[in-house]
């Protein structure tokens, strides 16, 4: 296998990882706020639900930028990766959607916690509370929309 | 880890809408009895199944209550250890005055574990001072000693209420939680004012200022020690400099206004834990606010029984948490 093929292999796994570690630290989090509401409130499940879930799409933005990747280095479909700088450019390509999803889910969490206090107080103010996290979303999307564009130009 | 605390903060966030707030405590100011204020109580799922209709059985419960959900939510006990200690040094004063005055009050005494009234009466019958905490045996001992000596329960009380203070810093210093740090400032700070206060109306000497005050973080208590000792005319200016002008107006008013103020003070200093989702502060804000709530409903139920008018009682009522 050649160093680029390495490369462009080690980019598509990181969007998944890191996005995904991500991911699953934010859910885990606002799990744990939306359990503790739910033990006291548990007419609240179905809105708690939906803000602990926020910070869980940044692992399926990284998994999207891994199959777009693999389908095109040989893996799931295009062709292989034969010199180094292709490779390098695969990776780095990747790196966007894997940090920023990594960083992004993290501080979606925290937000999506304060905002499960909001709807314990007041269920009421699901919707503007919704928002707050939904906000720290933007960011993973233009991430994952460079991700995209650069996978796909390569 | 900062999210240690989600879990239960979650919880808490549910709970405080359980909590009484102002427009509750003055709906219960203006009820027309004790009897109607216990019936509230009770449809707000106060008091317990063996309680009843005794006011004393109920707020036990709520108590009892209290520390069950900390316990559940898996605080560490110990974190509550220091709202323990103004009890341990009250029980210690009951016993110092029980055993040298052969009088009987074993309803004084906070019944707690290892250090109720038996085990304190037993310390000071037998002199047998190193069975008391470390920091609490010299401060212990010296008030036993005046009080054999002198007979002066109110220098007794002195010697150990300063001490409980300096206790209470000393334990806040090693807490990890701010909160408790904020509050137990907060409540040194307005003791201080408190015992200043009181020395300036009756004229006690600058010695027995400095005998009192403990240190605080708030003023040089040396300095407000001085200024109490020349009277209230000289305390006033020196508390507003101090930026404790709101207890200067509450002075004006009323004394029980500015007692109000004081206990005011230490909600005021938990009150920012009610926006923290992330640490064990909402909960210790949320055991405190129950408690002021507690104390609050006992100060109505006994105005109420004693016959105080409305604005009596809502001149004494504290603030509440939400």
């Amino acid at each position: 296998m050649s160093t680029g093929m390495v490369l462009a292999l080690i980019g598509a796994a990181l969007s998944t990882i890191l996005a995904g570690i991500g991911s699953a630290w934010g859910v885990g989090m606002a799990g744990q706020a939306a359990a503790g509401v739910t033990a006291e409130k548990p007419d609240l499940f179905a809105k708690v639900l939906i803000l602990q879930l926020l910070p869980g799409t940044q692992g399926i933005y990284g998994l999207l930028v891994t199959f777009i990747t693999l389908s095109r280095i040989g893996v799931l479909g295009g062709t292989a990766v034969t010199d180094t700088n292709t490779g390098l450019m695969y990776l780095f390509a990747c790196l966007p959607i894997a940090i920023c999803g990594l960083i992004s889910a993290y501080h979606q969490a925290r937000t999506s916690v304060a905002s499960i206090g909001v709807v314990a107080k007041d269920p009421d103010q699901f919707g503007k509370a919704m928002l707050f996290p939904a906000m720290v979303e933007t960011y993973a999307i233009l991430a994952l929309l460079v991700s995209i564009l650069a996978v796909t130009n390569i | 880890m900062t999210n240690n605390y989600v879990y239960a903060v979650a919880r808490i966030r549910v709970r405080e809408k359980t909590l009484l707030t102002d427009a509750d405590i003055s709906q219960m100011a203006g009820m027309a009895s004790a009897d109607a204020v216990l019936d509230y109580l009770i449809s707000r799922g106060w008091g317990s199944a063996e309680s009843g209709r005794d006011p004393d059985a109920i707020l036990q419960a709520e108590e009892t209550k209290n520390m069950a959900l900390m316990e559940e939510l898996g605080v560490d006990k110990k974190v509550f250890d220091i709202f323990d200690i103004p009890r341990r040094y009250h029980n210690v004063k009951a016993a110092i005055k029980e055993v040298l005055t052969s009088d009987t009050h074993d309803r004084i005494f906070y019944d707690i574990p290892d250090f109720g009234r038996r085990e304190v009466l037993a310390i000071f019958s037998e002199k047998h001072f190193d069975a008391l905490p470390e920091a609490m045996r010299a401060p212990a001992e010296q008030a036993f000693e005046y009080m054999v000596s002198t007979r002066d329960g109110q220098m007794c009380d002195t010697i150990l209420d300063r001490a409980c203070l300096v206790a209470m810093t000393d334990a806040a210093k090693k807490a990890a939680s701010p909160v408790i740090q904020d509050y137990i400032r907060s409540t040194v700070a307005t003791a201080d004012i408190r015992i200043a206060v009181r020395a300036a109306k009756i004229g006690k000497p600058l010695g027995f200022l400095n005998a009192a005050l403990a240190p605080s973080e708030a003023f040089p208590v040396h300095d407000l020690a001085q200024e109490a000792a020349k009277g209230t005319e000289a305390l006033y200016p020196y508390l507003q400099e101090h930026g404790f002008a709101d207890a200067v107006e509450a002075l004006k008013v009323s004394p029980s206004s500015f007692e109000r103020w004081c206990d005011n003070c230490q909600i005021e200093a938990i009150k920012p834990q009610k926006t923290n989702p992330f640490t064990s502060g909402p909960i210790v804000a949320f055991y405190l606010a129950r408690e002021n709530e507690i104390k609050t409903v006992r100060i109505i139920l006994t105005a109420k029984a004693n016959g105080f008018s409305e604005d009596a009682i809502r001149e004494r009522v504290r603030e509440m948490y939400v």
